[in-house]
């Protein structure tokens, strides 16, 4: 087997398979999503008497994307939830970094029950605690507000961004930190001048904590149900019906709410794999 | 090893660690520790019907005993675990294999990798609705394709079968989550560095052996971690399970996992009342089954596999 | 990392500091939850602008949750005292416990009660039936809809008795080009509620037979409920290949693509089907066909919607007063206009136009008529005996359990925590 690329004497026949396996594995990936997105321009009739059909002249229809602009204020729901998505990861970063700098630098008591304290967070299903955490919206005054779902997310975003940032905040080398000292620098300095080394970590962060918080349905229906805080993810849910769901409304919403979240992973994407590599092997 | 040296100014009281941990753990404990904590709480209560009082370990002792709940609660367990093998099984292997070929200085290598993690960039929504028509006998998507392999006679409404449900609902599960491992197993990949696999080269070691030899000891430690996370994932499943079958699990609960069991026991379906007391030791029981895992991790294979570390 | 602090700054100043939920003050906001994302429309554009120009102070809002959500975002809301004015409510035992709990207002003395029967209001009601806690709003008639134009071109006309209705199966397959029946068992209401629901009022007469089984006196073992499910069972060879995995939205698809012959349906499919069919071909509807020739014939006649208010009301005052506007007859004739299949409970004397919603109404006249069998005090216990109906009649429909263990088994179960049931 080549493990090189270049153009030889006769193609390597472990290429051509190494290839064809990527391919069908590709195809099994995207072609699902892209039935979803060539449904939504169908009409309803077409989209069930011929499901992987293009759409024609005859089938082609935009009767989806009519009720979704007729029905909802899609452009409020894109504003929403870009803001709760933003302002959580951001929250999350900064308040991450901090924790992961703290928990990597200093042995100090309690250091290695505080890691495991933020790991207990992913292990719970947030929704079992829906109730005591609507009652404490409810006492804060944060129902149907978007900071009730900056609170939520940020919180529940917290406990993988600190496990791997953590794993980078370890990366800096201690001279350099040292030397910063012995130049006077407090510990806050310190902190800032390893802020560059986490710079490849906030991709990883970004996507993995974004997905869940753009497409979660829980906590909008519960903390911020009100139209004017409805997120796009609630928004394409109002399509769903007891007993007929408006399928073409259904699809047009979740194409048009996938558009953003999908445009922003392939933004980090390419830094996405930085983060992993000093973040995955330790 | 990351370091670990103890840092200096240990003599007055270090109130900047408190600063740097403060904001991020107050928001983290208020809002997801506090909420979580205090419906765990509500398990070793007693119903309004016997007094509401504290009742110790009475509602996990009903949930474990008493055969009104433990023939479900054990149902649910094992599904829960038949789910989790079948992503451990299935999951990690390709992925493993989709990382090794990627790594293999392979073109168009970012093509495929984003490509391969779009699925978990998706809604549950998308992904319910479009796995049950490709998987509906009646628009004959999938049987159509089959047909194509000469396969149509094999074709069976999977998702509709006692026998196979759970085990179609996991692969939808593969199917949405495997960018995730992929991209873990690539990413170590490309940090083994250069020199280890060059020495085996020159000796002439086939790609083959090279990865099983070196790379794949190297790998073991994300591996073990991965396996963490698909079991933290995969022991509470709920959503895909809830967005194709609804709250019951059918058919016959033979999809029922420990979160759709929480959940109809907690917030009750249909004319099934609420019972917050039995779905809070519902929840206690998975939390207390999801940590054994993480002991698990943390003492059987994190000490082994501690030894090939880089 | 520019882009995102720009963007940051700006989205964390307007959301963090303004509130949202600006209502001008004058105004009164009402919320409605509900579960019918289906109606948003008609409420939006037809039902609450006649309310709310003829009550310029009070807003009226529906808010649908999507329906799978209903029932655990609504008790959380009530929970933690967030849940809108008004509340939709399901009839029977779904919300009972909660107007027991007092989440949910008595509305026995509401102005306009007088307007509905007491049959009607007893879907809403404690068992002594001297409280009431909703406004009915709306029954569903359960019946089959066929396709007309397959019946006329293989000479078929509507059957009245169960043999006969097995011969226009046996007829359909025969010809080869058309599913007999458009059913599916992959969701488990589907059984449930279009099947054992649907055919059982024969098999049981109709409300004699729903008090007997609440009285103890008929138990689920009778060979009347075993014949249900033995019915139910000879169904699998009339349906589509792979009818297991078949889902709701599916079989509704099936139909209104013109490909099945009959459908086990609710009159709530009327306005859906209209739309679908769009006038592709004709359809009719035929009630659920006797079990023999002199049988009597009995049909499900189901109060399914109310409307309830919250116990803890911000604004009862303007509430009540929109509860009471459900009442009239103003509301009754947009309703029936708006939701044919619905069927107003009022007494009001108010006609539709649908042809088929008037056939499903005509029932009335001809038949006995009774709730579904299992949503007054008999799933009250675990158990549950309509979900287990629900889980047995998909395995007996999938010919993984045999009439007789169907009915023993819900029985059991039912025997296990209803004393009535005990001494059989």
């Amino acid at each position: 087997m080549s493990s090189d690329n270049r153009p030889s004497a006769g193609v390597p026949i472990g290429a051509v398979g190494k290839h064809a396996v990527l391919i069908f594995f590709t195809a099994l990936s995207i072609v699902p999503v892209l039935m979803i997105l060539v449904n939504s321009f169908k009409s309803r009739r077409a989209i069930f008497s011929d499901p992987v059909a293009f759409p024609g002249p005859e089938t082609f229809s935009l009767i989806g994307y009519h009720t979704v602009f007729v029905r909802s204020n899609f452009m409020d729901y894109y504003v929403n939830s870009l803001t709760v998505t933003v302002v959580s990861l951001v929250l999350i970063l900064i308040l991450a970094t901090m924790i992961a700098f703290a928990l990597a630098e200093y042995e100090f008591t309690g250091n290695k029950l505080l890691a495991m304290f933020f790991l207990l967070g992913i292990i719970l299903p947030v929704r079992l605690g829906s109730v005591s955490m609507l009652q404490l919206m409810v006492s804060l005054k944060l129902v149907n507000t978007l900071a009730a779902l900056i609170c939520v997310y940020t919180a529940m975003g917290m406990p993988l961004a600190v496990f791997i940032l953590t794993q980078f905040m370890r990366q800096v080398p201690r001279e350099i930190k040292d030397a910063a000292r012995i130049d006077g620098a407090n510990e806050y300095r310190v902190f800032l001048l390893t802020l560059p080394t986490i710079r490849p970590a906030i991709a990883t962060v970004a996507i993995l904590t974004m997905i869940p918080v753009w497409n979660d349905l829980w906590f909008p229906l519960i903390l911020a149900p009100a139209p004017e805080t409805q997120t796009v993810t609630l928004g394409a849910a109002s399509f769903l019906g007891q007993f007929l769901s408006d399928w073409n409304a259904v699809l047009a919403a979740l194409s048009l709410s996938a558009g953003p979240i999908l445009a922003l992973y392939l933004i980090f994407s390419r830094q996405f794999l930085s983060g992993l590599t000093a973040g995955a092997v330790k | 090893m990351p370091g670990s040296v103890s840092a200096p100014g240990k003599r007055r009281f270090p109130i900047h660690i408190v600063v740097f941990i403060a904001p991020g753990a107050v928001i983290y404990t208020l809002f997801l520790i506090y909420p979580l904590l205090d419906s765990l709480r509500i398990g070793f209560f007693g119903n309004e019907t016997d007094g509401g009082g504290f009742v110790g370990f009475r509602n996990y002792a009903l949930l474990l005993f008493d055969p009104d709940w433990s023939e479900r609660f054990r149902g649910a367990f094992v599904n829960s675990l038949i789910f989790f093998f079948i992503n451990v099984f299935v999951q990690t292997p390709v992925a493993l294999m989709l990382a090794a070929l990627l790594a293999n200085k392979t073109r168009f290598s970012t093509f495929y990798r984003t490509a391969i993690f779009v699925p978990a960039v998706l809604s549950l929504v998308i992904v319910a609705f479009v796995w049950q028509l490709i998987l509906s006998p009646v628009w004959g998507v999938s049987r159509d394709l089959m047909g194509l392999f000469g396969l149509a006679q094999f074709f069976q409404p999977w998702l509709g079968l006692q026998e196979t449900a759970l085990t179609t609902l996991a692969l939808i599960s593969v199917w949405q989550f495997l960018g995730i491992p992929m991209m873990l197993f690539y990413a170590a990949l490309l940090s083994i560095p250069e020199e280890l696999t060059e020495a085996a080269r020159i000796d002439g070691a086939s790609s083959w052996n090279v990865f099983w030899d070196i790379k794949f000891p190297l790998l073991l430690p994300i591996i073990g971690i991965v396996t963490l996370l698909t079991y933290i994932g995969n022991m509470s499943a709920f959503d895909v399970i809830f967005a194709v079958k609804g709250p019951l699990a059918g058919p016959n609960f033979s999809t029922d996992t420990l979160m759709t069991f929480f959940y109809r026991t907690f917030f009750g379906t249909g004319f099934q009342q609420p019972n917050p007391v039995m779905g809070g030791a519902v929840a206690g029981a998975t939390f207390i089954i999801l940590m054994a895992g993480v002991a698990a991790y943390f003492f059987l294979w994190q000490r082994r596999v501690r030894s090939y570390e880089l | 990392m520019k882009l995102l602090k720009g963007l940051t700054l700006g989205a964390m100043a307007s959301a963090l500091l303004l509130p949202t939920a600006v209502v001008a003050q004058d105004k009164v906001e009402l919320v409605i939850e509900s579960w019918r994302a289906d109606d948003l429309v008609i409420w939006q554009d037809t039902i609450l602008p006649a309310f709310e120009a003829a009550n310029p102070g009070i807003d009226v809002e529906f808010r649908p949750t999507p329906n799978t959500d209903y029932s655990t975002a609504l008790s959380t809301k009530l929970q933690a005292g967030t849940a809108g004015d008004l509340i939709m409510v399901e009839p029977f035992d779904f919300r009972l416990q909660m107007y027991l709990d007092g989440d949910l207002a008595n509305l026995t003395d509401l102005e306009g009660m007088e307007n509905f029967s007491d049959t009607a209001k007893s879907a809403w009601s404690t068992d002594d039936r001297t409280e009431f806690f909703g406004v009915p709003l709306a029954a569903v008639l359960h019946g089959w809809i066929y396709n007309a134009d397959i019946f006329e071109e293989l000479g078929l006309s509507e059957p009245t008795t169960a043999a006969e209705f097995t011969a226009l199966l046996e007829a359909v397959k025969e010809d080869g080009r058309y599913t007999p029946i458009a059913m599916g068992t992959s969701q488990d209401f589907v059984p449930g509620l279009l099947g054992f629901q649907l055919i059982g009022p024969n098999y049981w007469k109709g409300e004699n037979g729903r008090a007997a089984v609440i009285d103890g006196s008929l138990s689920f073992d009778d060979p009347a409920f075993v014949d249900i499910w033995k019915e139910l069972a000879s169904w699998g060879p009339h349906l589509v290949q792979g009818y297991q995995g078949v889902s709701y939205p599916d079989m509704q698809n099936l139909f209104t693509l013109g490909t099945s012959a009959v459908y086990p349906a609710g009159s709530w499919e009327i306005p859906i089907f209209n739309s679908a069919v769009d006038g592709a071909f004709k359809m009719g509807a035929f009630i659920p066909p006797a079990v023999d020739a002199n049988g009597e014939c009995f049909f499900n006649d189901h109060m399914d919607m109310g409307i309830g208010m919250n116990a803890n009301a911000k604004h009862p005052e303007e509430a009540r007063k929109f509860l009471t506007w459900l009442t009239s007859e103003e509301f009754a004739k947009i309703w029936a206009d708006a939701m044919p299949g619905f069927f107003p409970l009022s007494t009001h004397a108010v006609q539709t136009d649908d042809p088929l919603a008037n056939t499903f109404a005509s029932w009335r006249e001809q038949c006995g008529s009774t709730p579904r069998i299992s949503y007054q005090i008999i799933s009250r216990g675990e158990p549950n005996l309509d979900a287990e109906i629900n889980r047995v009649t998909a395995l007996v429909m999938n010919g993984e359990m045999a009439p007789e263990e169907a009915a023993g088994v819900v029985q059991e179960g039912l025997a296990s925590w209803y004393e009535p049931q005990q001494g059989n």
